[in-house]
């Protein structure tokens, strides 16, 4: 039997982190495998995975690591979990319907991100890829979802989530939108102006906001 | 005895060499504006040359601009490469589905030639109008993507990461094509009658990727192309954090760096004071919201930041105003560079 392990996580946390920095499938593979005698997936993504990408994230936040390190970590964590626990396990955790789309750039690395994070935290996510604001209102209604993250690069893709958001409302659809983005880094205030629920600094700030969102739903 | 007052490139001139002219150069890098100025849309503005050289002589006039900005929009260069440009009516035209669908096209991959692509003709047709009618008075700025950058606009961000990462002999073809496209294109621009070239390298900022990679990635390239380019070159981050980068930035040539509003500006300045301009590093996405008081705040708290001793010049931190901030707005800065960018700058030891 497996069991949580709540001793030092300190070692292997730190020997992950610098696999994944050093963009090492192999050496993360082997830290995970080691530990996975000591633990059931759950609780490695809890404890050593997640923390590994926050911290990564924080550092990216303070101008410490580059994209190019975040994205590779997120791609490499999700291959991971992806191992630890197949798409649509039911293992993977329990939550209403969420998805993710770029609206109207085509710069869709953001959203790959924010997807391997989700992914590699143990959500399931649909990714409705680029769309426009009606094509995504459209969709959202369809499949009902509840949680919402849009990631955009530019301005005036930015200012119309505000669109989204109204003509959601008028369909009496009011799902959770969690925004993120250079726009939104660039100015705090704007996802407020957009009408969002939240806004993710980085690619898990994003897994952050939508497990603080999901707690608070009734 | 009255003296001349200093022309927009006299001003620029010296500021460039590290000496206090008679204010702070204004770099108000305004490109779809000229629309709005003219009544036009923004696809058909920039269907014609004698719309954006109207455009830019307007805007100059009207801030008291001291640069004539030859920037169209940055998928302007994917167009050239056959790619698909979308025109928006609130924003830059964007570049559509990357042209390169799997690393292996890069081995076929043919650059544009310029004298054969109506797009970047018109860019120099641009120029050598604005050439003509300012004289020799106001420098006029060129603009290429970085070899390093353009990828992102020719196959999307995540393939060119995985193509950095896992494929480098695609990545060095890659870069080689794209390199001397860049400095053909360059300087093109700059015997159409182009003073300096914005050589726009976002990637290569500390916010996209680390400095082991910029110094092992891209570091050769930029140096190799500010070479090759016949005219002085500022390096642009594109509101990319470059901080740790300043001093490999400053062997590459470059006559100014454009820098972002994510960094404090005295502490660039401290860094480089003496052998690289500054350009910067205003924030152009809360600038749509700013009253004229912050307007005026924020340009005096850049201008004591970087000003004192020239090698500063005042502009927005990601090379575009976007078309969202007010022409009141736009308006207060150029006023708040009259008022506290003229030099000396006495007020700057009284406040704190």
């Amino acid at each position: 039997m497996t069991v949580p392990f709540s001793t030092n996580l300190v070692q292997p946390l730190e020997e992950f982190l610098a696999a994944l920095l050093a963009i090492d499938r192999f050496a993360a593979r082997q830290i995970l495998t080691r530990y996975s005698e000591q633990s059931d997936a759950f609780h490695m993504i809890e404890q050593l995975i997640a923390p590994a990408l926050e911290q990564i994230g924080a550092q990216w936040e303070q101008g410490d690591l580059s994209l190019a390190q975040v994205y590779m970590s997120g791609r490499i964590c999700e291959e991971l979990v992806d191992a630890l626990l197949p798409p649509a396990r039911l293992q993977r955790i329990s939550q209403p319907p969420m998805a993710l789309a770029v609206l109207e750039d085509y710069h869709l690395l953001g959203k790959r991100m924010v997807y391997s994070s989700l992914r590699a935290s143990g959500y399931e996510v649909q990714d409705f890829g680029r769309m426009d604001v009606a094509t995504l209102v459209m969709k959202v209604c369809e499949e009902r979802i509840a949680v919402l993250l849009i990631s955009v690069l530019m301005l005036p893709s930015a200012l119309r989530i505000g669109e989204v958001r109204r003509q959601l409302k008028l369909l009496g659809q009011t799902p959770k939108i969690i925004v993120g983005g250079a726009p939104f880094r660039f100015d705090e205030e704007l996802w407020r102006e957009v009408g969002a629920d939240a806004m993710g600094k980085t690619a898990i700030d994003a897994v952050v906001q939508t497990a603080r969102l999901l707690k608070a739903m009734p | 005895m009255t003296t001349a007052p200093l022309t927009s490139l006299q001003r620029v001139l010296i500021t460039l060499g590290h000496q206090e002219p008679d204010r702070v150069p204004l770099f108000l890098l305004v490109t779809l504006h000229g629309a709005q100025e003219l009544g036009l849309t923004i696809k058909d503005y920039f269907s014609r040359a004698e719309y954006v050289v109207e455009g830019q002589l307007r805007m100059a006039r009207k801030y008291h601009n001291d640069c004539l900005y030859a920037f169209f929009y940055a998928a302007l260069e994917i167009e050239a490469w056959g790619g698909e440009v979308i025109f928006v009516e609130d924003g830059p035209p964007n570049a559509s589905q990357p042209f390169i669908h799997t690393s292996a096209q890069i081995r076929t991959l043919q650059p544009p030639v310029i004298a054969e692509t109506p797009c970047l003709q018109r860019v120099l047709e641009t120029i050598r109008q604005l050439h003509a009618r300012s004289q020799g008075t106001t420098p006029i700025i060129g603009v290429v993507m970085a070899p390093f950058s353009l990828p992102v606009m020719q196959m999307g961000f995540e393939a060119y990461l995985d193509l950095m990462h896992e494929e480098p002999e695609l990545f060095a073809l890659l870069m080689q094509i794209n390199e001397d496209f860049c400095v053909a294109w360059a300087n093109a621009q700059l015997a159409a009658g182009a003073t300096a070239i914005c050589y726009f390298n976002p990637v290569a900022s500390t916010t996209i990727v680390s400095r082991e990679q910029f110094l092992r990635l891209d570091y050769p390239i930029s140096t190799r192309v500010c070479a090759r380019i016949k005219g002085p070159v500022a390096f642009h981050f594109a509101s990319g954090r470059c901080l740790p980068l300043l001093a490999e930035v400053a062997q590459t040539g470059a006559v100014a760096v454009g820098v972002s509003t994510l960094e404090d500006l005295a502490t660039l300045k401290q860094a480089v004071a003496g052998k690289v301009s500054l350009l910067g590093n205003l924030n152009g996405i809360t600038m749509r919201h700013w009253s004229d008081a912050q307007a005026e705040t924020t340009v005096k708290t850049a201008i004591a930041a970087a000003g004192p001793g020239g090698g500063f010049i005042l502009a927005d931190n990601h090379g575009e105003i976007p078309f969202q901030v007010p022409e009141a707005t736009l308006l207060a800065i150029a006023e708040a560079v009259q008022r506290w960018g003229t030099y000396p700058l006495h007020w700057t030891d009284r406040e704190p």
